[in-house]
């Protein structure tokens, strides 16, 4: 491997990807937004869980999509994890290429950008108290309709090669019971 | 190799001198440039024909009376001819250039629909339609009331043509299919196709984006009723592309887009059109561009086109068995004898973005994403592909090398 791949396929970053912090849900839903690339698919959702004082009790992400969306996403949750949506609101982009780390170009800092984008827009989306239920089973059954749509596979088309090579999302609890220790790293 | 298979690579060593850009390096690898049903490169005597264009015969065509502008009509519509030739089309006023394929099928649908769709008449279209022929009939039916339906696809990616007859029916006008997917790379039985539709009543409109460039085209012997494609994917510049029509069908189209070049007369409450081609023409064409693109079906007849199939065809079975020994890799469509030269891939755990990265630091350009063709890969139950396309340029080292960089690539990802 030469150094360039070591340069943007960096430990951490393929740590994050193959073992995301907070893929999942949140036990109790405030704030919820999802967002897709529309160039190359990528999917991010974010569930938060906000009290009273602003401060994040919980957050969450789901979605597909190239190792650096995904890893971008888990670096994201980890960062806020039990941080107030104050702090979220002054995250600037800059600062979120600045916290990936590893250089990219303009295409692919899109794809470090999603769940940045998906976060902010996330706090300004609060779920109202009495619909709070309802509306994160409706964004459930949203997400689950592009899930399907994803699955619809039907007899998958192909030849040569083995069985279905699209990754099925990757394995972590979705009741929100994925709460990683802070030792990974 | 064989001796014939050893002299073909000698030959394409010898044609590749002409292209400037396959001469140069990507990440301090030579490039193997695998890219090619997004767009080709150029060979050195299209490139040479537009600065001629540009340097010694320019000036707008149709309407001059100096020299120039005679020299540049001249070679305007000798490009013009060439694309008759090519296409063998009965005249040279049934080949309209536009921008490129994606405006010759918005032109051929708004005006074909405007024409002759009323609420309730069907469009039929197929699953493995690009967006340039699926959104411009999404547009047609709902300015008309028209209805769409899809042909479906077998499992191993080819139209489904028993369900291709039963969705073809009296309200049929007209069926737009793709000769060559863009994705799956299948090779649609257009001439089977063709004659079902016009015993339902129906006309067709062939996108030959990923065929013309590929294999010889005769459409009078095929009996399509509106054929387009792209001069960029065929060694030609961006910019142009063409349409070509039955005579009568094209005559009782309206004209699209209005303006200079496509009337007969203007007056102040209305205008007559054109005789063909130039009624479809409005504004000063690209008229380089179509220059450049008579250069490049030059080029390519030298070549010459049975070489150049059967060179594709060679490059896709090397492609199938070398991508065919890599574990947890799924080559997506038909086997080989089905399919033009294009083989998109999914592999496990390793998605298509990381894949394109990871080859482009192995000098190897592919293309990952849903290639303009979002229903189909929905339809695959996949958000993107990877996929290598080939032109009679591409070497048998190449696809090796294509393999080499995908075992690379699977190597990052491979650590529990």
């Amino acid at each position: 491997m030469t150094s360039s791949e070591e340069e943007l396929y960096q430990d951490h970053i393929l740590a994050h990807y193959e073992d995301p912090y907070h893929r999942g849900r949140c036990s109790r839903c405030t704030h919820v937004h999802a967002d897709s690339n529309p160039l190359c698919g990528d999917r991010i959702r974010i569930e938060l869980h906000v009290d009273d004082h602003g401060q994040m009790r919980e957050i969450f992400f789901d979605g597909e999509g190239c190792c650096i969306s995904q890893a971008a996403a888990s670096m994201l949750v980890e960062r806020f994890d039990g941080k107030s949506i104050d702090e979220v609101k002054q995250f600037s982009a800059q600062d979120m290429l600045a916290m990936f780390g590893v250089r990219l170009t303009p295409n692919r800092q899109k794809c470090a950008l999603l769940s940045w984008k998906v976060l902010q827009a996330a706090v300004y989306s609060p779920i109202e108290a009495a619909q709070r239920i309802s509306d994160c089973e409706r964004m459930e059954s949203q997400h689950a309709h592009l899930g399907e749509l994803h699955q619809l596979a039907a007899p998958a088309i192909g030849g040569a090669g083995g069985g279905r090579a699209e990754a099925a999302a990757p394995a972590g609890a979705r009741d929100g019971t994925d709460r990683r220790s802070e030792e990974r790293r | 190799m064989s001796g014939a298979a050893a002299s073909d690579e000698a030959r394409v060593a010898r044609l590749r001198r002409d292209f400037p850009i396959l001469a140069r390096e990507v990440s301090g690898k030579p490039l193997a440039y695998l890219d090619n049903a997004a767009s080709t490169q150029r060979p050195r005597a299209v490139l040479d024909a537009m600065t001629a264009a540009y340097e010694r015969h320019y000036a707008n065509v149709h309407r001059g009376i100096h020299t120039l502008a005679q020299e540049a009509d001249e070679l305007f519509e000798a490009a013009r001819e060439k694309v008759r030739a090519l296409l063998s089309a009965p005249s040279a006023e049934q080949i309209i250039f536009t921008s490129g394929a994606t405006a010759a099928i918005n032109l051929a649908a708004r005006s074909f629909g405007d024409r002759f769709l009323n609420p309730g008449d069907e469009i039929l279209l197929t699953e493995m339609e690009h967006h340039a022929n699926l959104v411009p009939w999404q547009q047609t039916a709902e300015r008309t009331g028209a209805v769409i339906r899809y042909v479906p696809l077998t499992d191993d990616g080819r139209l489904d043509l028993d369900a291709f007859d039963r969705l073809l029916g009296p309200r049929t006008k007209l069926v737009a299919l793709t000769a060559v997917s863009n994705v799956l790379g299948t090779i649609n039985p257009l001439a089977e196709i063709i004659s079902r539709a016009h015993a339902a009543g129906a006309e067709v409109l062939v996108d030959g984006a990923q065929s013309v460039p590929h294999m010889p085209c005769d459409v009078q012997s095929l009996g399509c009723d509106l054929l387009v494609f792209s001069g960029h994917k065929m060694l030609g510049p961006t910019g142009v592309g063409v349409l070509y029509g039955r005579r009568d069908l094209l005559e009782r189209m309206p004209p699209f887009l209005g303006g200079g070049s496509m009337i007969r007369e203007v007056r102040f409450d209305g205008f007559l059109p054109a005789d063909l081609p130039y009624k479809f023409e409005a504004g000063t064409p690209p008229i380089a561009e179509v220059i450049g693109l008579g250069a490049a079906i030059d080029y390519l007849g030298q070549v010459g086109w049975e070489w150049i199939e059967r060179r594709e065809r060679l490059l896709t079975e090397a492609a199938h068995r070398a991508l065919g020994r890599i574990e947890g890799l799924r080559i997506i469509g038909p086997e080989p004898r089905h399919k033009g030269g294009i083989v998109s891939f999914a592999i496990d755990r390793l998605h298509p973005h990381d894949a394109a990265e990871l080859l482009d630091r192995q000098g190897v350009a592919v293309r990952a994403g849903h290639h303009c063709a979002m229903p189909l890969h929905q339809r695959l139950g996949l958000s993107a592909s990877t996929r290598a396309s080939f032109y009679f340029y591409n070497t048998l080292e190449e696809v090796e090398r294509l393999a080499e960089a995908l075992e690379k690539a699977k190597a990052v990802f491979r650590r529990k």
